[in-house]
């Protein structure tokens, strides 16, 4: 009883992705005409040889390696500073330290939307519109919410550590970067799989500050494939689709236990 | 969290301690102070990035509240949206949470499964993929009309009366995240107090309501609030599958703001939406904040 009950109910959640992967296999009269089938009659393994083709003259090979570029740049800039800026605030007692962090956590609050326009204007004004500047550079100077997850981690860390460190002659940066930054394997792990995920799927900030579909990352091309007005190849479009969720379903595979702890322990989302 | 600092602050460490929290400083400063404060001087002109900003008050204020249709329509599109939506989706993940706490077989690899759709929920793929799901030719059609239960194809994203509700339903679909945070704090109960419940005879009913509901006030509160925030900015599912249309029923108003702002480069106007969603969110978050002492119960007020 208790398992039909669950894995009823995980099939019913797993249908609709079970379905994308049955349809990027059928045709296209197939993909109309037995809809709700996840076997297709006839396998169809050219939708991904189509799909990759991509649209004017890109390949989705194209797409991927920019995404890969954006994602992998901005996720290990933002562990790497989110962790710097977590020691200062965790371990080191300057003046103004309660301020700033509270200011740190306020931005958590504040709905994105306040901050795009500015933030757009700028960028334009220093002319890195069409460039990937804007997606990458901002990784550089951490991220509130992995800071407060990697200085919650930090609590944790005992300060005899850092103490008999200091004794041995280390200052600050050297017990940073000998004994607080290894230990910190597990927080950066977590941190790293977050950003890859959120970066993945980033699809506003390419809107808008992407022109040209060579740089575009698989999201944006994803969506200019799927435009409803141009559509032709639908079991091109679901191939496609489908090898767009294959990196972070790989790494959720890979990196299941430590994500699974660390949204429960820190609740993102 | 921070603990009080005690005596006095060494000069090395104030120096250490400012270049540690550098980065973080000057991107505050350069990509969220800077922006904040020049969004509000924005939602005081008009300004289509091209022609200088010019200043006209408060009446793009004045425009949204008294004489724009759309604006009323989007907040009462959102409001539908995240007052269905944030309830059903919390509901549905407490309640697999709960099937998730028994000590069975395979439950891992449920977990696992259930958890599946909100890793990959937020991409383009997915949204791509439910608006085929939903629409004329789609599955969930095939699937009504097999077993009866409808005679003609209708598509669920073209009728303004079912093309939120697919947003919705996408929306509780990906339970996952507050689903993992209501099994962490299920596993922090004491078991002592189901056993002691039991032995008063109470019915698992019973023990729900009385000791798992209280215990997990404080973790819906969290969930609560930060999947209310997050309803409010729902923009890239809108964006793809509806588009806002049919006839404007899911214009969410962060993509009534996109429009805006990046469709007709009404970067004031723009600006003074996003300061109204900021008001309407902080209301809300300070009512629901007012609103916990009668509802959360943390243990150390408990006696």
């Amino acid at each position: 009883m208790f398992h039909l009950l669950l894995g009823a109910l995980a099939f019913t959640m797993l249908y609709p992705i079970l379905w994308l992967l049955a349809s990027s296999f059928k045709n296209n009269a197939e993909i109309f005409g037995n809809a709700s089938s996840l076997i297709p009659d006839q396998w169809e393994f050219t939708n991904y040889i189509e799909g990759w083709k991509g649209f004017g003259g890109i390949s989705f090979g194209r797409f991927f390696a920019n995404t890969f570029f954006i994602v992998i740049t901005s996720t290990i800039a933002q562990v790497l500073s989110s962790s710097v800026v977590a020691f200062g605030f965790s371990r080191i007692k300057f003046v103004g330290r309660k301020i700033f962090f509270a200011c740190m956590i306020l931005t958590l609050m504040l709905p994105n939307q306040v901050l795009i326009i500015p933030q757009y204007i700028l960028f334009s004004k220093l002319g890195w519109l069409n460039t990937y500047a804007p997606l990458i550079l901002p990784s550089f100077f951490g991220v509130p919410f992995f800071i407060f997850m990697i200085i919650q981690f930090i609590y944790g860390i005992p300060k005899s550590l850092d103490e008999s460190a200091k004794i041995d002659g280390c200052g600050k940066i050297q017990i940073f970067g000998r004994i607080i930054f290894p230990l910190l394997k597990p927080a950066l792990i977590t941190s790293a799989i977050f950003s890859f995920y959120w970066k993945w799927q980033e699809f506003l900030a390419p809107l808008l500050y992407l022109q040209n579909a060579k740089k575009y990352p698989v999201s944006l091309a994803l969506k200019m494939f799927a435009d409803p007005n141009s559509v032709s190849n639908w079991g091109a479009m679901f191939a496609m689709s489908v090898l767009s969720l294959v990196p972070p379903f790989a790494l959720f595979i890979i990196f299941q236990r430590y994500l699974v702890d660390g949204i429960s322990t820190t609740g993102i989302k | 969290m921070i603990k009080k600092n005690k005596g006095k602050v060494k000069d090395i460490d104030n120096k250490m301690g400012y270049l540690f929290i550098a980065p973080w400083l000057i991107g505050f400063i350069v990509f969220t102070l800077v922006p904040f404060v020049a969004s509000f001087f924005l939602s005081l002109s008009q300004y289509d990035i091209v022609s200088s900003p010019v200043w006209i008050g408060l009446d793009n204020y004045k425009n949204i509240l008294f004489n724009d249709p759309r604006f009323i329509k989007s907040l009462a599109v959102t409001f539908k949206f995240v007052l269905i939506s944030v309830p059903a989706r919390l509901a549905f993940a407490l309640f697999i949470a709960m099937l998730l706490t028994q000590k069975r077989k395979g439950i891992g690899f449920y977990r696992t499964v259930l958890y599946i759709p909100s890793i990959i929920g937020g991409s383009v793929a997915v949204a791509v993929m439910w608006r085929q799901l939903f629409g004329r030719e789609g599955a969930l059609n095939d699937i009504l009309m097999s077993l009866g239960l409808m005679e003609e194809p209708f598509s669920w994203i073209a009728s303004p009366n079912t093309a939120l509700g697919t947003l919705i339903i996408l929306a509780v679909w990906q339970f996952g995240s507050p689903m993992l945070i209501f099994l962490a704090g299920l596993k922090q109960i004491p078991k002592t107090l189901y056993e002691a419940a039991a032995i008063d005879g109470a019915n698992s009913f019973r023990r729900f309501f009385h000791i798992s509901i209280p215990a997990l006030t404080p973790v819906i509160f969290f969930n609560f609030i930060m999947q209310t925030i997050n309803g409010f900015m729902t923009f890239t599912q809108s964006y793809i599958i509806t588009d806002g249309g049919p006839f404007d029923s899911t214009l969410l108003y962060a993509l009534y703001l996109f429009q805006q702002a990046f469709s007709y480069f009404s970067m004031g106007y723009g600006s003074a939406l996003a300061w109204i969603l900021l008001i309407i969110i902080a209301i809300l978050t300070s009512l629901v904040f007012k609103s916990s002492s009668y509802w959360v119960f943390y243990e150390s007020k408990e006696d």
